[in-house]
């Protein structure tokens, strides 16, 4: 196993994740524009765990999780230098169609985002992308999807109505359904209960937990209760730097770093 | 020191003073919005009244008539009909994949800015110079007025406007919505027709109807180009019979059979107009 590495003074890590990587972050930098937001980040994600990204506002956790797919490829002025190895491919330089890339790693955004059609037809579009399935299958997986994401007991009898219609909890559930419906590898999630109340935040964390059986799941999060309570692995970033990585545990009952602690006793940030 | 029962008082001079700025500015605003209705009133209330004795089912099945006989102006909303038809035909399709471009493609280089500017020209540019435009190149090497050059010329003023809803209505859809489709690995057509225009639809079609009631009434870009006729015909390889051009030709003759004509093609359009701005309005609203 490639052991992990960062080229500040400070050694940022804990104990050596267990779990083979799924995701390898090697000297990744970020740019918007002149602006350098990631500084030589060194990360293994580890396969089948959830993993969460902490830090205040405008450290660059969302940044990093945005490069796993090439998502800031949308935007001219933003670039990446570095590797994302996943299987031995870097996802950055891939000659394959970013397309496949985005098909095996996932994505749930802040704010629900369901798109404007049925709530089948959300969990399908995503589908028919890259299967052509009868329709049959086809109301299989949308209900497997449906299921899995905890959402199908609620709107199995409304699956012809749109999306927009749910509750905001619902619609942040359709989304992760979308999401799995097409079987990708990787599972980001960019702070999805930010927008939710306390209640539809419980299920959604219960489904991450669920989630970690068969995906990789990384998740940026504002709220460090919700990565102690959810996450086998914590990063902390700061400024664009990854502080320190370990075990969850690790690194909010012994963090390394006197940096770390100060975060997350709230003495800072 | 005054204490909080004072401050909360009407004798408080700061809060009386913002009472009455309150209420100045209402009143001229009140009287604004008047004076811009006042004349709207008016002129929909003199079409009404005048050509309210026109609106009758003869006008929609007789031709122009010569001078001193009945008629109606069958002809005339024919052709207004087919060259509004087919210039919104031509001009919807270019508008909305131009417009497409400019919000979705064009947001690398010089290209799209140069576009939306060069096409806000257009947008206001005045309908005769259009006119103009199209009898200097079609018009004259044809050798004579067509019902296809009136459609282009139409056509023309369709583009503009409807370039710049599309654009305008492609930009309000969040990109959120666009980034949770490209995360799906939705390659960009795909999530170009499939999410963004479907968010921004009533929106478009919105702009596109607003497109056909900017052309229902001009008058200039067909007296240079589909002329006018005084007979029946649908082919668009002749001069073609329409509305604003009849109108013009009648209210400035000195016949009284013509006048009334007029007047009734001239309320037809408005109701058409007002029609499909209400539509428009609510098909938006409804969103």
């Amino acid at each position: 196993m490639v052991s992990i590495a960062v080229d500040n003074d400070h050694s940022a890590f804990a104990a050596q994740p267990t779990a083979p990587p799924k995701l390898r972050v090697r000297d990744l930098n970020f740019y918007y524009g002149g602006f350098r937001a990631l500084k030589n980040v060194n990360l293994e994600i580890p396969e089948k765990r959830v993993t969460a990204f902490i830090g205040p506002s405008g450290c660059g956790k969302s940044t990093l999780l945005r490069t796993f797919n090439r998502m800031f490829e949308l935007y001219p002025e933003q670039r990446a230098e570095g590797e994302i190895l996943m299987g031995g491919e870097d996802i950055l330089t891939s000659r394959q169609d970013v397309s496949l890339i985005r098909a095996r790693i996932g994505m749930v955004f802040q704010k629900p985002t369901p798109f404007p059609m049925s709530i089948y037809d959300n969990i399908a579009f995503g589908v028919r992308l890259f299967e052509d399935l009868p329709r049959a299958r086809m109301d299989e997986r949308v209900e497997w999807a449906l299921t899995k994401a905890a959402l199908w007991k609620e709107v199995k009898d409304i699956l012809h109505q749109s999306g927009n219609g749910l509750s905001g909890g619902q619609q942040q559930r359709l989304c992760i359904a979308r999401g799995i419906a097409v079987k990708p590898e990787v599972l980001l999630l960019d702070e999805p209960c930010s927008a939710l109340d306390p209640i539809s935040t419980a299920k959604i964390e219960e489904l991450i937990t669920e989630l970690k059986h068969d995906y990789t799941v990384v998740i940026v999060t504002h709220n460090m209760q919700q990565a102690a309570r959810v996450s086998d692995y914590t990063a902390y970033m700061y400024l664009g730097e990854l502080v320190e990585f370990g075990e969850t545990d690790q690194l909010f009952l012994k963090p390394r770093q006197q940096a770390t602690e100060d975060y997350i006793t709230g003495r800072f940030g | 020191m005054s204490d909080a029962r004072t401050l909360a008082s009407n004798a408080n001079p700061v809060y009386r003073r913002r009472r009455r700025m309150n209420a100045i500015m209402m009143t001229v605003s009140t009287l604004a919005l008047g004076f811009g209705l006042f004349w709207l009133a008016w002129i929909l209330g003199v079409l009404l009244w005048e050509g309210a004795g026109a609106l009758r089912l003869s006008l929609f099945t007789q031709m122009t008539p010569p001078p001193g006989s009945d008629g109606g102006l069958a002809n005339a909303i024919f052709g207004s009909v087919l060259m509004a038809g087919v210039g919104t035909l031509i001009g919807t399709p270019v508008g909305i994949l131009a417009g497409t471009y400019l919000a979705e493609y064009g947001q690398r280089g010089w290209l799209a800015p140069a576009t939306r500017f060069i096409n806000d020209v257009l947008l206001s540019a005045p309908s005769i110079v259009i006119g103009l435009f199209v009898y200097a190149v079609y018009v004259s090497r044809v050798g004579h007025f067509s019902g296809w050059a009136g459609a282009i010329a139409l056509a023309i003023i369709v583009v503009p406007v409807v370039v710049r809803t599309t654009d305008d209505m492609l930009k309000l859809v969040p990109n959120s919505l666009r980034e949770a489709a490209v995360a799906l690995g939705c390659p960009s057509w795909k999530m170009i027709t499939m999410v963004c225009y479907r968010a921004a639809r009533s929106g478009i079609i919105t702009g596109v109807l607003l497109a056909v009631a900017r052309i229902a009434g001009e008058t200039a870009p067909l007296l240079f180009t589909a002329l006018n006729n005084q007979f029946w015909s649908s082919d668009m390889n002749k001069p073609l019979a329409n509305l604003p051009v009849v109108i013009f030709q009648f209210a400035m003759s000195p016949y009284e059979d013509w006048h009334r004509l007029a007047w009734g093609g001239a309320a037809l359009i408005t109701l058409l107009v007002l029609g499909i701005n209400i539509a428009a309005r609510s098909l938006f609203s409804r969103k």
